[in-house]
């Protein structure tokens, strides 16, 4: 595997449905962002932040089942891309919803309970982002492995987020509900926790 | 199936066509001289293709709005109709194979006169209005829309309901071979939705079947729907096959989906949150750089409609019974 042809290739893919967005907020390409584009761009911009977070956490698996070890040099650039898009998701909500309202910010924080989970999901995953870097991978060690497991809280704020603001049709939500279980439960089958918890059993 | 007019009109109320062209003429000259509205001309952008009618004979009824209303597009194209599918531009995109024609809406419970009509039967001799009201959704978005309908109280009062109808119930048709989001158990169908006696009769609330001059898009709940414009948007059942008198409250669907969050009366209050987001403002769509920067604006309790429906409810905890 060429990593200097994939990485560039992933990394274009990654930004793909930004320059999507920005296309058809600019009316070039259709179909356009219909009568509410704030709502479209939140929710676009959303859904592509879980769905990088759920490819990050397919990496590990993916690498372990496919015997493929290569495939944790991608690793890092979804989960920096999951990070952007976590980003820019409640960055249109402030910016075109609430118009830099900070007194309807502070509210919706602690009153919208929807609101607090994904906060709670961009927080957790700061530091994650702070020491993705190779020094901060170095530095840390093996408490950077322990650190970075932030991202199992995180999907499920994420996930438990996106359940929570829809208002009838929770099938989408389910399915990333689903996938994210799965993606836990992987790991929880390989990991000696399972063992110490079901010994003797 | 029985087919008839309501058996109480009588034919000295029913305009015949010389006098209802000649009062067109006569409304139209008016118009042309600025004394009365008419309504807004057709959008010259309706979509080729579908099959939106011209209403005839409308005039300009009372309680609009001066607001700008917003485009037909943003109107049909930006609609919760679940029948239909959940996203926004679902029921625009899925509902080309419904049918809303021929169409009957059955009239039952407690009135003298019941039975199956079709919607001429069913709306002939009253006058279409033209009202531009405000509509607010439950989501905290608004638009301004010119319905076009007909009071109804005055569609009602012709059925004479007898003293136990406190409450009249509506049904939306179920059909999922015309309606894709029906085919899933989103909501459960078909959608129910209901109004006490004083709410139904009080001359803000239409039966619409028309917008912008022309009839009801599919997607905006053809051939008939009803408008509350002091409540939320999903009080405005649509495409109603069923109008039921009934001495009780009927269950409504979101209620039944979601008691916490959709009560019964689902009128329009700032002070009174959903669970999950605030009241207090809303969206208006359509404003502000093609809406990329829609302007928030603060509600209005009963939508602005204060005046005309706020001593429904003296005495009433709207906190509780929201």
């Amino acid at each position: 595997m060429n990593t200097r042809v994939y990485k560039p290739l992933l990394f274009a893919a990654c930004l793909a449905p930004v320059i999507w967005l920005v296309l058809r907020i600019a009316g070039v390409l259709q179909p356009g962002l219909g009568a509410n584009p704030a709502e479209e761009i939140q929710d676009e911009l959303g859904v592509w932040a879980l769905r990088l977070l759920l490819a990050t956490l397919c990496v590990t698996p993916a690498a372990r089942l496919l015997k493929k070890p290569r495939l944790y040099r991608f690793r890092r650039m979804l989960g920096l891309y999951a990070f952007f898009y976590c980003m820019l998701h409640p960055l249109a909500y402030f910016l075109l919803d609430l118009q830099l309202d900070f007194a309807h910010l502070g509210e919706d924080l602690l009153a919208r309970t929807f609101i607090t989970v994904g906060m709670g999901a961009v927080l957790l995953l700061i530091p994650l982002a702070i020491t993705s870097t190779r020094g901060w991978q170095r530095r840390l060690g093996r408490r950077w492995n322990r650190l970075h497991r932030l991202i199992y809280p995180a999907a499920v704020l994420a996930c438990w987020h996106f359940y929570w603001q829809v208002k009838a049709d929770t099938a989408e939500p389910l399915l990333y509900c689903a996938i994210l279980a799965l993606l836990l439960g992987i790991r929880f089958w390989w990991s000696p926790l399972r063992g110490r918890l079901f010994r003797g059993g | 199936m029985l087919i008839r007019k309501p058996a109480d009109i009588p034919t000295s109320e029913i305009t015949s066509e010389s006098t209802y062209l000649n009062r067109r003429s006569v409304i139209a000259g008016l118009a042309a001289t600025g004394l009365v509205g008419t309504s807004r001309a057709a959008p010259d952008h309706l979509e080729t293709g579908t099959a939106q009618k011209e209403l005839p004979g409308v005039t300009s009824g009372p309680f609009s709005t001066d607001e700008p209303p917003n485009s037909y597009e943003d109107i049909t194209t930006y609609n919760n109709y679940y029948e239909f599918g959940t996203g926004k531009d679902d029921p625009h995109r899925n509902s080309g194979a419904f049918r809303p024609e021929p169409w009957t809406v059955r009239v039952e419970g407690e009135a003298e006169v019941t039975g199956e009509f079709d919607v001429e039967g069913l709306l002939s001799g009253v006058g279409l209005e033209e009202r531009v009201y405000r509509m607010r959704c439950v989501e905290a978005w608004s638009m301004i829309i010119p319905w076009v309908g007909v009071p109804l109280g005055e569609v009602l009062k012709r059925f004479r309901p007898t003293s136990r109808a406190k409450y009249v119930a509506f049904q939306t048709v179920f059909r999922p071979d015309e309606m894709p989001g029906q085919r899933r158990r989103v909501l459960r169908w078909p959608y129910v939705e209901g109004l006490t006696m004083e709410e139904a009769t009080n001359p803000l609330t239409l039966l619409a079947v028309g917008v912008y001059g022309v009839t009801l898009p599919n997607q905006n709940g053809a051939p008939l729907r009803l408008i509350v414009p002091w409540k939320y948007g999903f009080k405005g059942i649509k495409s109603i096959v069923s109008i039921r008198l009934q001495e009780s409250p009927p269950s409504t669907s979101w209620n039944i989906a979601a008691p916490r969050e959709y009560g019964f009366y689902a009128n329009v209050n700032p002070e009174v949150d959903h669970p999950r987001w605030s009241q207090a403002t809303e969206r208006r769509i359509g404003s502000g750089f093609s809406g990329l920067f829609a302007r928030r604006i603060p509600t209005q309790m009963f939508n602005g409609y204060g005046e005309q429906v706020a001593q429904l409810y003296s005495g009433l905890d709207l906190r509780r019974n929201y």
